[in-house]
């Protein structure tokens, strides 16, 4: 039997295939655009999965240390690691700041981690090259997405690190890469001022009288010496042994330390519900827009298909056709042309996606529900054509 | 008539099989493009992942630390009664020699008092020359009373009284010395007080700072001028309690300077203190330089120490970026015919390039995951690669 729709396609085949191209790049950004906002989830749950913790403790009653700052002691571990149910904990701290490396900066998040081993709570959980870092200050693992590479000297402050280990997908919840040096410096980098800063602070001091008494001259320098140093971290994060609940080692730790601890429910909650809430939620209203205007425009491309085909089908009915035939033809057309749309739109949306800036995570199912959208849409839509074919005259056959 | 209709159905025929070929042209490569796709990305694509085999190499554990340049002595020089500077004759970075005159307290009215003292000494030794006058002559009134009375010339009272006037011109006498004495100690205190005015160098070295000017008013104890001995400098270094296993005293280390980041000195370390930072959680050691640079690095330089322990024989080692954490326990992820598994290890020890010395869990030969661009589960599927820099997807 001959395929009546293969036809027709054949016939004009050339404006079916570059239709379908058309409609596909318009699939594909529909795509991409739910790629960017599942990459913004991602970036919030990476940062997460990165930080190898099972619970968060921060500066009582804050959401810290992503969402809102947060500092507690640096010796608050201590007493953290001794409560039950408690296997591992680690200082660590995060500061998003520009890292200059030679001419150019990069915005990133500086994550101070404990020394120690790796597998340590905050530590890179992977690299893609080079070590892990070895020594107490001035060696960096930089996330592939700053650009830089292994043997790099970055400026941090007023200090150099070289850059001894690489990672991927390690990203501050805004999709900044991270670059993760020692916790002394860390703690540093975060505190320190310029040195114009601590020169007026200086002198502010030095011209106070209440700090610069004649009879007292170490005053002056022992508050000197305090007002320069750091006891704070952003939160420690712990790792639990096995057999406890999160959720009980964190209510001990919150009743016993008075501290504010979070899981990890409670971080993607904080995460995601929170702090990239209303820019995903602005990505979210852009893709259903996209969505419905790929959609309409769809149903419009099915539509004057089939009416520049009216003449054709006038003398399909003329010789006596069935509608069946005649709406499958259309039928048929349309889902053809919405997988060769959905076909180039998958294909140009993978291709696409590592080109954008931020992070686009183009999930499977996704793509499965993006198909059959674009399936559904295509039968919807044909159904106006099919209507608008049925209504022919076959008298415009000969008459037109 | 008929031929020609054949003939434009052949040629009709022949566009049909030209116009399939270009559709299959186009729409083979998508399908193709398609699948690879769909099977490259998302949950059906492998993990690209480096391997590297455990080695026996011998490593050289080190440690690392940052401190300041400090001087073993400073000495600080002051008055230790409260006053006024008057004269300092030195500025930061003279030379100065032990005992030298480095400045000089306002004495405000000692020298007055002193004049005093002069004049109070000059009372006494006139207020004893009276004395002995009148000792002298009631000496000789008595002596000569004395015969009178033997001769029955005067009466016993006359003598008595005689006797009673020369022991008193002899207490007077005592007096008049021991007060004599007693101005002449007070001297001495003022003429010491008016020494203790200089400020005096105690040690041959160069002057580091002048804390007070001229005129300024400083309490007792407060430092004026400090003095160090270049000969005495070294290293105030901190190592993390974490990374100090094996920190002794006497180990050779490699001193970096901030300011000559490519010179490496060498020097010892001369001490580790008894007393660690419990806040910082860092342990404090001294390090001398063999041979100080000219010029002489500035007090309170930063400056990074490195100390090569002793190397260990040829062990079982990994780069530290293949171990993982996983449930707590420290592991690897070993090859295993494409196919990876966790394996707990158990490590020692560890240098400053990255590699680990691996105690238990691994033997020589097997192959670990390295790198990976994923964090890797025991159901990954993974796909060896020489690198993974550069492939980006």
């Amino acid at each position: 039997m001959i395929s009546l729709a293969g036809r027709d396609i054949m016939h004009s085949w050339g404006k079916f295939v570059f239709t379908g191209f058309g409609l596909g790049l318009l699939i594909g950004v529909t795509l991409i655009m739910a790629g960017v906002y599942r990459g913004m989830v991602d970036d919030a749950k990476v940062l997460l999965d990165n930080s190898s913790a099972d619970l968060w403790v921060v500066q009582k009653n804050t959401l810290g240390p992503y969402a809102e700052s947060s500092s507690i002691y640096d010796d608050e571990w201590r007493g953290i690691q001794s409560m039950p149910g408690v296997a591992q904990t680690a200082n660590v701290t995060y500061l998003t700041m520009q890292v200059r490396h030679g001419d150019r900066d990069v915005r990133s998040m500086i994550s101070g981690i404990a020394a120690g081993q790796p597998g340590l709570p905050g530590w890179p959980p992977y690299l893609i090259e080079g070590r892990q870092i070895t020594r107490g200050h001035y060696e960096a693992v930089a996330d592939q997405a700053t650009g830089f590479k292994i043997g790099d000297s970055l400026q941090i402050r007023r200090n150099k690190y070289t850059v001894v280990g690489l990672t991927r997908r390690m990203v501050s919840s805004n999709g900044d890469p991270m670059v993760f040096i020692p916790l002394k410096d860390a703690q540093e980098a975060q505190f320190l001022k310029d040195n114009d800063a601590i020169l007026e602070q200086r002198r502010r001091n030095q011209q106070s009288p209440e700090f610069s008494q004649p009879g007292n001259p170490g005053l002056l320098e022992a508050l000197n010496r305090s007002q320069n140093n750091n006891p704070y971290v952003n939160s420690v994060l712990v790792q639990i042994k096995k057999g406890y609940s999160a959720k009980e080692v964190a209510k001990s730790i919150e009743k016993w330390k008075r501290l504010t601890v979070y899981t990890r429910e409670d971080m993607e909650e904080i995460l995601i519900g929170k702090l990239i809430a209303t820019s995903s939620k602005q990505i979210g209203m852009f893709l259903v827009i996209l969505a419905v205007v790929s959609a309409a425009i769809v149903a419009f491309i099915i539509y004057t298909l089939t009416l520049g085909k009216i003449r054709e089908i006038a003398v399909l009915k003329l010789i006596g056709t069935r509608n069946r035939t005649i709406a499958g033809m259309i039928l048929q057309q349309a889902i053809a042309l919405g997988v060769i749309g959905f076909v180039v739109g998958k294909i140009s949306a993978t291709f696409g996606a590592p080109t954008f800036p931020k992070y686009v995570l183009l999930e499977p199912m996704d793509s499965v529900a993006g198909f059959f959208a674009v399936v559904i849409i295509c039968v919807l839509s044909s159904v106006i054509a099919i209507r608008a074919a049925l209504k022919v005259d076959p008298a415009e056959a000969v008459g037109g | 008539m008929k031929q020609k209709l054949m003939k434009g159905l052949a040629i009709n025929k022949l566009l049909d099989h030209k116009r399939t070929a270009a559709l299959i042209a186009i729409m083979l490569p998508l399908a193709l493009l398609f699948i690879y796709v769909v099977v490259r990305s998302g949950p059906l694509a492998p993990t690209l992942v480096t391997q590297i085999q455990v080695s026996k190499v011998s490593i050289s554990p080190a440690l690392f630390g940052i401190g300041t340049v400090e001087a073993r002595y400073q000495y600080k020089v002051g008055p230790t009664i409260p006053g006024r500077v008057q004269t300092l004759k030195v500025d930061i970075g003279d030379q100065v020699t032990k005992g030298q005159l480095l400045g000089v307290m306002d004495s405000v009215d000692l020298e007055q008092r002193m004049e005093a003292q002069q004049s109070a000494l000059m009372q006494a030794k006139a207020k004893l020359q009276e004395a002995q006058t009148r000792y002298q002559f009631s000496d000789e009134q008595f002596k000569r009373y004395q015969k009178l009375l033997e001769s029955n010339s005067i009466s016993e009272e006359q003598f008595l009284v005689k006797q009673q006037d020369y022991h008193i011109a002899e207490a007077g006498l005592a007096a008049a010395r021991q007060e004599l004495l007693r101005q002449e100690a007070e001297q001495k205190a003022m003429q010491a007080q008016q020494h203790n005015l200089d400020l005096i160098s105690p040690i041959d070295g160069i002057v580091v700072k002048r804390n007070a000017e001229q005129g300024t008013t400083v309490v007792a104890g407060q430092s004026v001028i400090e003095i160090i001995n270049p000969e005495d400098i070294w290293i105030n270094v901190r190592f993390d309690q974490i990374h100090s296993t094996g920190l002794n005293p006497g180990l050779t280390a490699l001193v970096n300077l901030r300011s000559k980041s490519k010179l490496d000195l060498s020097g010892k370390i001369y001490r580790v203190e008894p007393i660690a930072d419990a806040v910082t959680e860092e342990f404090l050691a001294k390090v001398t330089i063999d041979e100080l640079p000219q010029p002489l690095p500035s007090i309170g330089e930063l400056a990074e120490v490195t100390i090569e322990l002793d190397s260990l024989p040829s062990t079982t080692v990994i780069p530290n970026a293949a171990l993982k954490r996983i449930d707590g326990e420290l592991g690897v992820w070993k090859i295993i015919d494409g196919d990876i598994e966790y394996v707990p290890v158990s490590i020692g020890a560890t240098d400053l390039d990255g590699l680990v010395e691996i105690k238990k869990g691994l033997s020589l030969g097997e192959s670990v995951v390295l790198h990976s661009e994923k964090a890797l589960t025991a159901n990954s599927r993974i796909k060896v690669v020489e690198s993974l820099v550069g492939k980006d997807k």
